[in-house]
């Protein structure tokens, strides 16, 4: 199953011009539980080609969403961004397997 | 001492439902503060000193405001005042504020505080060792700080506070962070300085933290203790997970925020239902620490020329990436041919939308789309020189073909001229803090009467 289809929604933004951060709306306690088990760290930050260290994690059971935060690949608005809001890195995640 | 605040919307210049103000109106708050500005749209608005907002959206929403003002007697404050917080965008929210005071017969204390930072300030402070790098950060010496058009720094809570302490009306912020308009009467009255930051942070984006958030206009009540957020429309509901899950928002640590002089940890904060409408939260911390305030700034990185084609023929759309490799090299020939430039004097990047225009080698997903659009950006140092590569590149872009055998295709272009001139590509180039022992060193106040 993919992970889109499993939450209640994933969301992308940049957290200032050097960072990016995502946030997976898992909608309950049980989908939580599984998604934060199914997620391997590692996994997301080769899909979002970042090395291991610089990706920080919060599964954050209260509000059931695992966020997670990168410094963006290019930052925001330079010469070889792609995306100045940063929202489409979600769909990355959201079509991974969970 | 309890203090209320009533936040119209997330920014200025994106509307708010006209009832959830009239409805705010009447809860008497001690203060309308509302934020002018972001770095989300990009680096152009700062580099450039411009709002990214329209003059006339700005006007029309301040023009209700202004009268929300005069009705509730109470000061209303913007901050990063046309979206970047410069002086000229200070200034330009000034003028527009000047018009209406004139337009509604208002008379007004207007207190400016700008934010702008002189370039030889910051040049000696990072001799002194007083600007620190964040996390990441680009490199930064006196040439590089040389090359920016705007540098500002974001204010905080005290220097809103200066600028309410002259008795004005209407104070008009360059950059601030996003809270400090918000949180500055809270803290200045005695209220919980964990509540006061963290319940605007909750605001700072008006009703993004209710139930529904295009209503925009939000009430939240502090005191010693903690803070009460409610939504004015009444299609909108404040429950304790729309606005716990909005410390997540552009947040990238969700439970601590960095802010002049210290920082938020909302650890240990507790959300609780008082209503189907309010939520109450308490448990957030204050945590001091030494006084730094961010700082922002751009530089022009090039300027760029942009053409775009679209490709329909199935056998081009199939083999569109190997179709801009070839016409890349044979370009680059031509540049060096007839212009005398070496690729180190420009670049053009050709960017497949239909394939992985959005995320580029990040893009995992493939298929057989209709067609695609080329979209070919220039850079170089200079407009003409752009400009020029473009006009060159302008008639193989619009008939290079695979292969020599062929006969010349010819592609869509969506308009004449098939070049665009984009002007300067402005860059975000300093991640830094700036280290103060007096909050009002980098900022200044000015005070007049408008409409009098």
């Amino acid at each position: 199953m993919k992970l889109g289809d499993l939450v209640l929604k994933v969301r992308s933004k940049n957290a200032g011009p050097f960072w990016l951060t995502v946030d997976i709306f898992c909608g309950d306690a049980d989908r939580f539980a599984r998604v934060s088990a199914a997620l391997d760290t590692g996994e997301v930050a080769r899909l979002f080609a970042t090395p291991r260290q610089t990706l920080k994690r919060f599964d954050i059971e209260g509000l059931s969403v695992v966020k997670f935060s990168l410094p963006r690949p290019v930052i925001q608005g330079s010469r070889e961004d792609r995306d100045m809001h940063g929202a489409q890195w979600a769909h990355l995640l959201e079509e991974i397997e969970v | 001492m309890a203090t209320r605040v009533l936040v119209p919307s997330g920014v200025l210049g994106l509307g708010f439902d006209r009832a959830a103000l009239a409805r705010g109106v009447a809860a008497r708050p001690d203060i309308i503060a509302i934020d002018g500005g972001s770095t989300d749209s990009g680096p152009y608005s700062l580099g450039a000193g411009v709002s990214k907002y329209s003059r006339a959206a700005t006007k029309a929403e301040w023009r209700h405001l202004m009268q929300a003002r005069a009705e509730a007697g109470v000061p209303l404050v913007i901050g990063t005042a046309g979206t970047c917080g410069t002086d000229a965008t200070v200034d330009w929210m000034y003028a527009i504020t000047e018009e209406l005071a004139a337009e509604l017969g208002e008379s007004v204390r207007v207190a400016r505080l700008y934010s702008s930072q002189p370039r030889d300030r910051i040049t000696k402070a990072l001799a002194a060792g007083e600007v620190r790098p964040l996390d990441p950060a680009p490199p930064v010496d006196a040439a590089a700080l040389a090359e920016m058009t705007n540098i500002v720094a974001l204010a905080g809570a005290e220097q809103i506070q200066a600028a309410l302490a002259t008795g004005a009306d209407i104070v008009i912020a360059g950059r601030t962070t996003d809270t400090a308009t918000i949180a500055a009467l809270p803290l200045a009255r005695g209220d919980h300085p964990g509540a006061a930051w963290h319940g605007a942070k909750i605001a700072e984006c008006g009703a993004l933290c209710s139930t529904n958030p295009t209503s925009g206009v939000i009430l939240v009540d502090f005191d010693e203790t903690g803070f009460t957020v409610e939504a004015m429309a009444e299609s909108a509901l404040c429950t304790p997970h729309s606005v716990s899950a909005h410390m997540l928002y552009e947040n990238s640590d969700p439970f601590r925020l960095y802010e002049p002089g210290g920082h938020l940890d909302v650890t240990g904060a507790r959300y609780r239902a008082l209503d189907a409408r309010r939520v109450r939260v308490e448990g957030s911390e204050w945590v001091p620490g030494p006084y730094t305030v961010k700082l922002e700034g751009a530089r022009i990185a090039g300027y760029q020329t942009t053409i775009l084609a679209i490709l329909r023929a199935p056998r081009y759309v199939a083999a569109a990436r190997e179709w801009t490799k070839r016409l890349h090299a044979f370009l680059q020939g031509e540049i060096a041919n007839r212009m005398g430039l070496s690729p180190a004097d420009y670049t053009i990047d050709f960017r497949l939308i239909g394939a992985d225009g959005a995320l580029g080698s990040l893009e995992n997903r493939s298929g057989q789309p209709v067609e695609i659009g080329v979209l070919g950006i220039v850079t170089a140092a200079t407009q003409e020189t752009a400009a020029e590569i473009g006009k060159l590149i302008n008639p193989f872009v619009l008939h290079y073909p695979l292969t020599e055998e062929e006969e010349l295709p010819t592609f869509a272009f969506p308009y004449s001229p098939a070049t665009t001139d984009r002007g300067a590509l402005y860059e975000f180039a300093l991640n830094h803090v700036l280290m103060l022992d007096d909050p009002m060193a980098a900022f200044r106040i000015l005070v007049t009467e408008v409409g009098a």
